[in-house]
C-alpha cells in the first residue's frame, strides 16, 4: 500500500470522521468500540510520521479541496508549525485514549459511545487547524472543535456541566464571532488573501493603526489561547471527565488557539511587521499580567483540576508572549513550549484523574501521604512539574530557556522578569503536591489502606508521558529543528 | 410552451385552488396540491435557468402591449425569489398533510389546500409581474388568504393574531395603494419599467416624495420591520404549524424583493438614496431591529414566539445589507433571504414536528427531547447554528458577505454591532438546547416518540441544504450577485 502524501493529508482529516461511524456501529460493544478508536489513532500517527518524513525530505505537499466562497479556499499544506502540532496531538491520541479506557470503564461513565465519537470529530478538526492553508481554513475547523468539544465537556449532563458547558461554549463562541471573524474579515480586506505565507500578508506601507487594530482583535478573539480576561472557560471546562481534560484542555483546545496565535503572528503578519505594530507592547504586558495572575490564583485552588487549570491558562501566556515578542527566540521558544507544555500538563492531567479513580480524591487537602499508596502516579507527577516549572532533567527547560532567550534578544527586561517569576510561582504551587504526598501525613495510616494505583491502562499511558518529558530533556533535537524551520523559509 | 412560463408561473397555482372543491378526500387534495406545488418549483427553476443564460424575460399579458396591457418582467432578482417561494412551499407542503391531521378539524382541510394555493399563487404573482397595481391585486389575495390561514390555528388565540395581523396588513395594502394612486396620478402609467422612465422628470414634486413615503412604510409593515413588526410574533406563533413554516420562510422575503424592487428599480438608487434620508434610516432601524427582537426572543417561552422574533432580527439584517446600498451590500441581503429562507422553513418545520408529537411548542415542553426526539432536535440544533452563523452553514455566508459589504462601506461599528447582535442568537438557541438535552422528559411526555418520516424527510431535505449551501455558494452567491449587478445596472 503506498499512498500518495497528498492523500495522507486528506485522509488525517478524514479519517477520524469516518472512524465515527465506526465507532458508533460497535457502540455495543465497547471492546470493539475502543479497539477502532486505538487502531485509528495508530493509523493517523502513521500517516502523520510519514508526512513528517515527507517534510524532512523537503517535499512540497498541499491539497485543495474547494473553494467556499470567491477567493476563500478550503485548502492544507503541511510546514513546520503545524507538522509540530500534528504530530503531538495525533501521538496524544493515542496514549489518551489508553488512559480513557481504563478510566472512563473504573469510573463507570455513561453515553461512552458519544464521548469516543466526539473525541475523534474534534481530533480531525485539530488536523484541519494543523494543516490549514490559509486563516479561513483554520478559522472553519476552529469553530467545528468548539462545537464537537461541547457534548465532552458537559459528558455528565449534571446541572454543574450545564453551567460549565455555557461558560465554555459562551466565551469561546463570542469571542470567535464577535472578535475572530472581524479580524479574519478585515484582515481579507485590508490584505486581500488569508493565505498563510513566511513574512506576512500585509503590504510593508499598511497602515499600522489598522494592523494593530486587526493584531487585538486576533489576541482577543483566539478565545482557545485563554489570554485574560477570556480565561474563564478554561476552569469552566474542568467539568468535564479527566481524560478530555487531558487531552482537549492541556494540548488540543488550548494548543490549538496558542497555535493559531503562533500562526497569525509569523504568517499573517510576520515577525517583522508585529515589532513595529502600536499594540504589539500592550499585548505583551497583557499575556504577561495573564501569566502571573493565572499562577497567583493557581496558587489559592484547592481542587486539583482547577489548579491545573490555571496553571494552564498561565502557561498559555508564555507562548502568546513568545510569539509577540516577534524574534527568532521568542518563535523558537513558544514551538517548543507548545511541546513540552503538552507532555508535562497532559502527565499532570492524567494523574488527577488516576488520583479520582484509585483514591476518589479531587481536592489537593486531602493528597497527604498519598504517595505511599500511589508511589508511580506521584513521581510522574513531580517529574511533570519540574517539566512546567522548567528545570533539567525535562523538556521544560529548553523551551523556557529559549523564550528566556527572547526576552534578552528584544530588551523586554520587565517581560524576562516576569518570566522567572512566574516559575518560582509554579513550584510554589505544583511542588507542595508531590511532597506532601511523600513526606507529609501519618505514616502508618491505616484509614487508606484500600486506594491502590490506577488501572493499568491509566498507568501506562502516565509512564508514557512521564517518559516523554524526560526524553525532551536528553534528545531535544527533533523537536528543535522542526521549531527553528518555521522561521527559515 | 416556454415562452408562456412567466404567466404559468402564476396561472397554474391560481388555477389550481379552486380545482381543489372538486376532490372529497383530504389526502388526495393533498397530493394535488403537492403536484402543482411541485410543478411551479419546476417552472422556477426552468426560469431561473433561462434568466440566468439569456436575460432578462418580457412577457405580455395577452398580447398587449405595456405601458397598456399587463407585462411580466423576470429578470435574476424575480427569478430567485420564484425559486426560494416555489421551493420552500413544495417542501413545506410535504409535510402538509401529517401535520394538518392533528391541528386543523377534518372539514376544512380542503379549505386549507385551496387558501395555501391562493397564497402561493399571489407571492409567485407579486414576484412575477412588472405592473405596480397588479403588485397590489396580488398583495390582497395573498393578504386575505393568509388572515384566513392564521384563524386556522386551533388555539382560539388565532383568532385574535389574525383579526391583529388583518388591521396591520389592510393598513400596509392601503399606504402601498395610496402611494401607487399618487404614482399614477404623476405619470399616468403603472408599468413598473415606464414608471422608472417617468418618475425622473416629476422627481422634485411633493407629490412623488409623498408616494414614495406612503409606499415605503405599506412595505415595512407588511416586512415586519422593526417598530412595524407588532403583528408578526402572535400571527407566526398561533397559526397551523405548517402555515407558519411556509410564511417563515417566503412571507417577509415577498416584501423585501418590494422594498428592493421599489427602491431600485422603480424610484431608482439616486432618489431613494439621495433625496431620502433612507440609508440613516434604514441603517438605524435595521440595527435596533436586531438587537431588540434577539433581545425578546431570548426571554420567549414559546419556542415559535421565540424563532418569530429571531425572524423580525434576521429582517434586521437584510435591512442593514439594504442600507448599504452597493452591489455587495444587495448581494448580502439576497443571499441571507435565501439563506433565512432555509433556516426557519427547517426551523419551523421541526418545530411543526414537535407539535405533531407533543401538542405544544412551549419551551419547558421541550424537556428531554433530545433524547426521545433526537432526529428532529438534531435538525433544530442545525438549524440553530446556521441563524448564530457557524462556518459550513448558510448563516456564516450570509454572515461574511454582510460584514464584509459593510466594512467596505467603511462603517467599522456597524460590522461590530452585526457580529454582537449575532451573539444574542447564541443564547436563545441554546435556551432550548439545555432544556432539550439536560433535563429530564416531563411526566406527560415520557412516551414521546420520534417524529414520523412524512416531517423527517422534509425537515432534513432543509437542513441538508443549510449545509450544501454554506459549502457549495456557487449557485446562491452568482444568482445573488447578478441580480444586484443588473439592480445598480452594473455590468458583470
Amino acid at each position: 500500500m503506498s499512498l500518495s502524501l497528498e492523500t495522507m493529508l486528506q485522509l488525517s482529516i478524514i479519517l477520524p470522521l469516518v472512524a465515527t461511524i465506526g465507532i458508533v456501529a460497535t457502540g455495543r460493544n465497547p471492546n470493539l468500540r475502543e479497539g477502532v478508536t486505538i487502531g485509528t489513532s495508530l493509523v493517523l500517527l502513521y500517516f502523520v510520521i510519514n508526512l513528517y518524513q515527507g517534510l524532512q525530505e523537503g517535499t512540497k505537499v498541499s491539497v485543495h479541496w474547494w473553494e467556499l466562497l470567491p477567493g476563500l479556499n478550503i485548502s492544507f499544506s503541511i510546514e513546520p508549525l503545524g507538522m509540530l502540532f500534528a504530530l503531538i496531538a495525533s501521538f496524544l491520541w493515542i496514549i489518551t485514549t489508553i488512559y480513557a479506557i481504563g478510566y472512563m470503564r473504573s469510573h463507570e461513565e455513561q453515553n461512552q459511545t458519544r464521548f469516543y465519537t466526539c473525541f475523534a470529530v474534534a481530533i480531525s478538526s485539530v488536523m484541519g487547524i494543523a494543516f490549514a492553508d490559509n486563516l479561513f481554513t483554520l478559522f472553519i475547523f476552529y469553530e467545528v472543535l468548539t462545537l464537537s468539544t461541547y457534548p465532552l465537556v458537559t459528558h455528565a449532563g449534571t446541572d454543574a456541566a450545564k453551567k460549565g458547558g455555557r461558560i465554555y461554549l459562551g466565551i469561546l463562541i463570542s469571542t470567535s464571532i464577535a472578535f475572530f471573524l472581524l479580524a479574519v474579515i478585515s484582515t481579507w480586506f485590508v490584505a486581500g488573501t488569508l493565505d498563510f505565507k513566511p513574512g506576512g500578508v500585509f503590504d510593508s506601507n499598511v497602515d499600522k493603526t489598522v494592523a494593530g487594530a486587526i493584531l487585538a482583535l486576533f489576541i482577543f478573539g483566539i478565545g482557545k489561547a485563554a489570554i485574560m480576561p477570556f480565561h474563564r472557560w478554561l476552569p469552566a471546562a474542568m467539568v468535564a471527565p479527566t481524560p478530555v481534560s487531558a487531552l482537549l484542555h492541556a494540548v488540543a483546545v488550548v494548543k490549538a488557539g496558542v497555535f493559531t496565535v503562533l500562526k497569525v503572528c509569523v504568517f499573517i503578519f510576520g515577525i517583522d511587521l508585529l515589532a513595529i505594530l502600536p499594540s504589539t507592547q500592550f499585548l505583551l504586558y497583557l499575556a504577561a499580567a495573564s501569566i502571573i495572575l493565572a499562577s497567583l490564583v493557581a496558587m489559592r485552588q484547592d481542587n486539583l483540576k482547577a489548579r491545573l487549570a490555571y496553571s494552564t491558562v498561565s502557561q498559555l501566556g508564555y507562548i502568546t508572549l513568545g510569539a509577540l515578542l516577534a524574534s527568532q527566540s521568542g518563535v523558537l521558544g513558544s514551538a517548543m513550549h507548545i511541546a513540552t507544555h503538552a507532555f508535562g500538563k497532559i502527565t499532570l492531567f492524567f494523574c488527577a484523574g488516576a488520583i479520582l479513580v484509585a483514591a476518589h480524591k479531587s481536592n489537593i487537602s486531602e493528597m497527604r501521604g498519598l504517595g505511599r499508596q500511589m508511589p508511580i502516579t506521584m513521581a510522574a507527577f513531580l517529574i511533570a512539574s519540574l517539566s512546567i516549572i522548567g528545570v533539567p532533567p525535562t523538556g521544560g527547560t529548553w523551551s523556557k530557556w529559549y523564550l528566556l532567550m527572547g526576552t534578552i534578544e528584544t530588551e523586554q527586561l520587565i517581560l524576562m522578569g516576569t518570566l522567572i517569576l512566574s516559575s518560582l510561582l509554579n513550584i510554589a504551587y505544583l511542588l507542595p503536591i508531590p511532597f506532601h504526598a511523600f513526606f507529609s501525613g501519618d505514616k502508618t495510616d491505616t484509614y487508606s489502606g484500600g486506594i491502590k494505583e490506577a488501572p493499568l491502562p491509566s498507568l501506562i499511558a502516565i509512564c508514557v508521558t512521564t517518559v516523554g518529558c524526560l526524553i525532551l530533556f536528553v534528545y531535544p533535537q527533533p523537536l528543535y529543528d522542526l521549531a527553528n524551520a518555521i522561521l527559515a523559509k | 410552451m416556454l415562452t408562456h412560463l412567466p404567466i404559468l408561473q402564476v396561472i397554474v397555482p391560481l388555477m389550481a385552488a379552486p380545482l381543489c372543491l372538486l376532490l372529497t378526500r383530504s389526502r388526495l387534495v393533498w397530493l394535488f396540491a403537492l403536484i402543482v406545488s411541485g410543478s411551479a418549483f419546476v417552472i422556477s427553476s426552468l426560469l431561473l435557468e433561462q434568466v440566468m443564460t439569456s436575460g432578462t424575460i418580457v412577457y405580455e399579458l395577452g398580447g398587449w402591449d405595456a405601458p397598456w396591457g399587463i407585462e411580466y418582467r423576470i429578470d435574476q432578482l424575480n427569478a430567485l425569489l420564484l425559486l426560494i417561494i416555489s421551493s420552500l412551499s413544495t417542501i413545506v407542503l410535504f409535510a402538509a398533510d401529517t401535520s394538518i391531521s392533528k391541528e386543523i378539524p377534518a372539514d376544512k382541510h380542503r379549505l386549507f389546500y385551496i387558501l395555501y394555493l391562493l397564497s402561493l399563487a399571489a407571492m409567485l404573482g407579486i414576484v412575477a409581474t412588472g405592473d405596480a397595481f397588479n403588485v397590489f391585486v396580488f398583495l390582497e389575495i395573498s393578504s386575505l388568504s393568509a388572515y384566513a390561514l392564521i384563524a386556522l390555528g386551533k388555539d382560539r388565540c388565532a383568532l385574535w393574531a389574525s383579526f391583529q395581523y388583518l388591521i396591520m396588513g389592510t393598513i400596509g395594502a392601503t399606504f402601498i395603494l395610496i402611494g401607487i394612486g399618487l404614482m399614477y396620478q404623476m405619470t399616468g402609467t403603472l408599468n413598473m419599467e415606464d414608471l422608472s422612465k417617468r418618475l425622473p422628470e416629476v422627481e422634485q414634486t411633493r407629490t412623488v416624495f409623498t408616494a414614495f413615503a406612503f409606499v415605503i412604510v405599506g412595505i415595512c409593515l407588511k416586512l415586519a420591520m422593526f417598530p412595524l413588526h407588532l403583528w408578526l410574533p402572535n400571527a407566526y406563533a398561533y397559526a397551523p404549524s405548517i402555515v407558519t413554516a411556509f410564511f417563515a420562510a417566503t412571507a417577509t422575503k415577498v416584501a423585501v424583493y418590494l422594498l428592493i424592487r421599489f427602491t431600485f428599480s422603480v424610484f431608482g438608487l439616486s432618489f431613494s438614496f439621495t433625496h431620502f434620508p433612507l440609508q440613516l434610516l434604514f441603517v438605524v432601524l435595521g440595527l435596533v431591529g436586531i438587537f431588540v427582537a434577539s433581545t425578546a426572543a431570548i426571554y420567549q417561552t414559546n419556542v415559535k414566539h421565540l424563532f418569530a422574533f429571531s425572524s423580525i432580527a434576521q429582517i434586521g439584517y437584510m435591512i442593514v445589507g439594504f442600507s448599504v446600498s452597493s452591489v455587495a451590500g444587495l448581494t448580502a441581503t439576497l443571499l441571507h433571504l435565501f439563506n433565512h429562507a432555509l433556516m426557519k422553513g427547517a426551523l419551523f418545520l421541526a418545530l411543526g414536528a414537535v407539535m405533531y408529537r407533543i401538542g405544544s411548542t412551549k419551551l419547558s415542553q421541550f424537556q428531554g427531547l433530545g433524547r426521545q426526539m433526537p432526529v428532529t432536535m438534531a435538525a433544530i440544533v442545525i438549524g440553530g447554528l446556521s441563524l448564530i452563523g457557524v462556518p459550513l452553514t448558510v448563516g456564516f455566508v450570509s454572515k461574511w458577505y454582510l460584514v464584509l459589504a459593510v466594512i467596505d462601506n467603511g462603517w467599522w461599528p456597524v460590522a461590530v454591532l452585526i457580529l454582537l447582535g449575532s451573539l444574542l442568537a447564541v443564547v436563545y438557541v441554546w435556551r432550548i438546547v439545555e432544556t432539550a438535552y439536560f433535563k429530564p422528559a416531563l411526566a406527560n411526555t415520557e412516551s414521546v416518540k420520534e417524529a414520523p418520516l412524512s416531517f423527517l424527510i422534509p425537515i432534513w431535505t432543509l437542513v441538508l441544504a443549510n449545509i450544501y449551501f454554506g459549502i457549495d455558494t456557487r449557485l446562491s452567491v452568482q444568482v445573488a450577485q447578478a441580480a444586484s449587478q443588473t439592480l445598480f445596472g452594473v455590468s458583470p
